[in-house]
């Protein structure tokens, strides 16, 4: 006799977030999240959109990126208005991660004038939707942030990154522009319902929410995201709202600094590659990430996981 | 916790004179109160001031349904009574409640089978209210088989223990805890444990106190479901930590709030 699969029947959804605006023809336009079950378990719920790559790109020239990452681009790193299009017109993203590093105080301190600027000759030259985020340091992410997110006013970026102790100043901009968020917590889901609850009592609603749950590469940590993303979404398809976002991964960041990656450029490819596609089984929506061939690898493995 | 707010009761004196009047506004606000403070779902109780049951039970029933589509229950020891409520109902209804005395039951399975309503069980009998807790799973046993050969699924009943004052039967208290869990185990899938809260404290001086001290007992021994005051902020704060103690709900700071957000 066949045992009959047990299919689990969930009561929540995750929301769906949408990056870029209808209205606007010439751009495209992205979807992720609205999952009604756990990933891959396209017999439970709906599944409606595929995860997303995001290449991520710089304000300046990269610094300190390995020589494989720098050769797979060419002279085009240089300026990144070409890297961007490279990105977009040769290797074909569909999103890029704009990191605006060239504002930190370590880096060429770039003013949010020439932050802004920079934000609005992106989206001049390349036509997808864009992630922006500040280069980590708080105080200048606060002063340049507001000029980046006024710059793409209207173009529902997704802006980044909020944490529990600096996001007022961010979720302001994100309100007043009519962008998405990335809500940043230190793999720590606590701390990660306790900010989307911040700022959600600012008035910007959790469907505007994308968790970045903070991973670690392959070797660095990548089960203890896994367990993290795992049981939040566990919690959200039980009908927890304020844990139903989308998350965000920066794998890219993660994979390349690994020494694996560092005494070996294939290696590297690879470290990338593996830990994208294990955050993919975790529930990762959007995966952001630096190698051409890793992103096209881990692109392939989606559409094979989605044939069904 | 399918919490079930009881404070549309004609035993109440705005409620009951709100349905003498056929005043709508009355029971519609105190419906959406109740919800804002976390009910899931409203005990909607005509109470001995009604004159005629038959028509003002379905008359709430209406009115409530034009402000929420939140599940209503439907509480009456008359039948006819439910039975009027549950024609005009398009909301999720249970019923509240069969006893566990077989005339009773081949009625109301019968009609929460008819109008796809929920049921609730009450473990007392013509003979009255059991001394102890093996009576209470003899006739909480009465309920389950008479459902089951029925046809009723019995993850739709929920089965009352009955709660006694402290202050009448303070050493039943401990048997009716025990017994919260013990009909979890009476069918697989279990049916659903409730209670009527307030019970527990009827007559006693601090009430508020002896509901949400008992209430966290029987979260623990498994309850499902519970009729009480939602209003009550300290009663709802203390079930909400309960449960997020059983690692029902994750953790952060604002847990309370996150809960309501919920």
């Amino acid at each position: 006799m066949l045992t009959p699969l047990v299919l689990e029947k969930w009561s929540g959804v995750i929301s769906t977030v949408t990056l870029g605006v209808e209205k606007d023809k010439s751009r495209s336009m992205v979807e992720i999240g609205g999952q009604s079950t756990l990933p891959l378990l396209f017999k439970e719920g709906a599944i409606p959109h595929k995860p997303k790559i995001a290449f991520e790109i710089w304000d300046i020239p990269p610094v300190d990126f390995d020589a494989e990452l720098i050769s797979s681009y060419g002279q085009a790193m240089q300026d990144p208005l070409a890297w961007a299009d490279i990105c977009v017109n040769e290797y074909k993203a569909e999103l890029l991660c704009l990191r605006m590093q060239g504002t930190h105080p370590d880096f060429g301190n770039k003013g949010p004038q020439e932050a802004a600027k920079f934000v609005s000759n992106l989206l001049n030259k390349v036509k997808v939707p864009l992630i922006i985020i500040g280069s980590g340091d708080d105080a200048k992410d606060n002063l340049i942030m507001p000029a980046c997110s006024q710059a793409a006013q209207g173009q529902r970026c997704l802006i980044g990154c909020a944490t529990a102790d600096n996001y007022k100043t961010l979720v302001a901009s994100v309100l007043a522009d009519g962008h998405n968020i990335i809500a940043e917590s230190p793999i720590d889901i606590n701390i990660a319902k306790q900010l989307n609850i911040l700022i959600s009592d600012m008035g910007l609603s959790l469907e505007r929410i994308v968790i970045n749950p903070t991973i670690g590469a392959l070797g660095y940590g990548l089960e203890y995201a896994y367990s993290i993303m795992e049981r939040a979404r566990l919690a959200a398809l039980a009908g927890d709202k304020t844990l139903a976002s989308p998350f965000i991964c920066f794998v890219g960041q993660e994979a390349w600094r690994t020494k694996e990656a560092k005494v070996n450029p294939q290696q590297g490819i690879i470290w990338e590659t593996v830990t994208a596609s294990s955050l993919i089984q975790s529930g990762a929506d959007l995966l952001v990430m630096r190698h051409p061939q890793a992103i096209a690898s881990v692109g392939s493995y989606i559409e094979t996981l989605f044939k069904g | 916790m399918l919490i079930i707010g009881e404070l549309i009761n004609g035993m109440y004196a705005n409620i009951a004179a709100a349905i003498k009047e056929h005043d709508k506004k009355i029971v519609q606000a105190c419906a959406l109160e109740q919800i804002a403070c976390g009910a899931d779902a409203l005990d909607i109780c005509c109470g001995p001031a009604s004159r005629d049951p038959l028509k003002d039970m379905p008359w709430l029933v209406e009115i409530i349904q034009e402000v929420t589509d939140k599940p209503l229950c439907l509480d009456s020891s008359r039948p006819q009574v439910i039975q009027e409520g549950l024609k005009v109902a398009k909301n999720t209804t249970i019923i509240n409640s069969t006893t566990a005395d077989l005339e009773k039951l081949e009625i109301l399975i019968p009609l929460a089978l008819k109008y796809k309503s929920k049921l609730i069980g009450i473990t007392i009998n013509a003979q009255g209210i059991p001394a102890n807790s093996d009576q209470r799973l003899e006739l909480a046993a009465t309920i389950v088989t008479r459902a089951s050969e029925m046809g009723f699924s019995i993850s739709d009943l929920y089965l009352d223990p009955i709660v006694m004052p402290v202050n009448v039967a303070q050493a039943q208290i401990k048997d009716i805890l025990t017994v919260i869990a013990e009909f979890k185990m009476l069918a697989q899938p279990s049916p659903k444990t409730i209670v009527g809260l307030s019970n527990i404290s009827q007559g006693a001086k601090s009430r508020s106190l002896i509901n949400r001290t008992f209430l966290t007992m029987a979260v623990a021994s498994g309850l499902d479901s519970a009729i009480l005051d939602p209003k009550d902020n300290e009663l709802m704060d203390t079930l909400i930590t309960a449960e997020l103690i059983l690692n029902k709900h994750i953790y952060c700071d604002s847990y309370l709030d996150a809960y309501r957000k919920e």
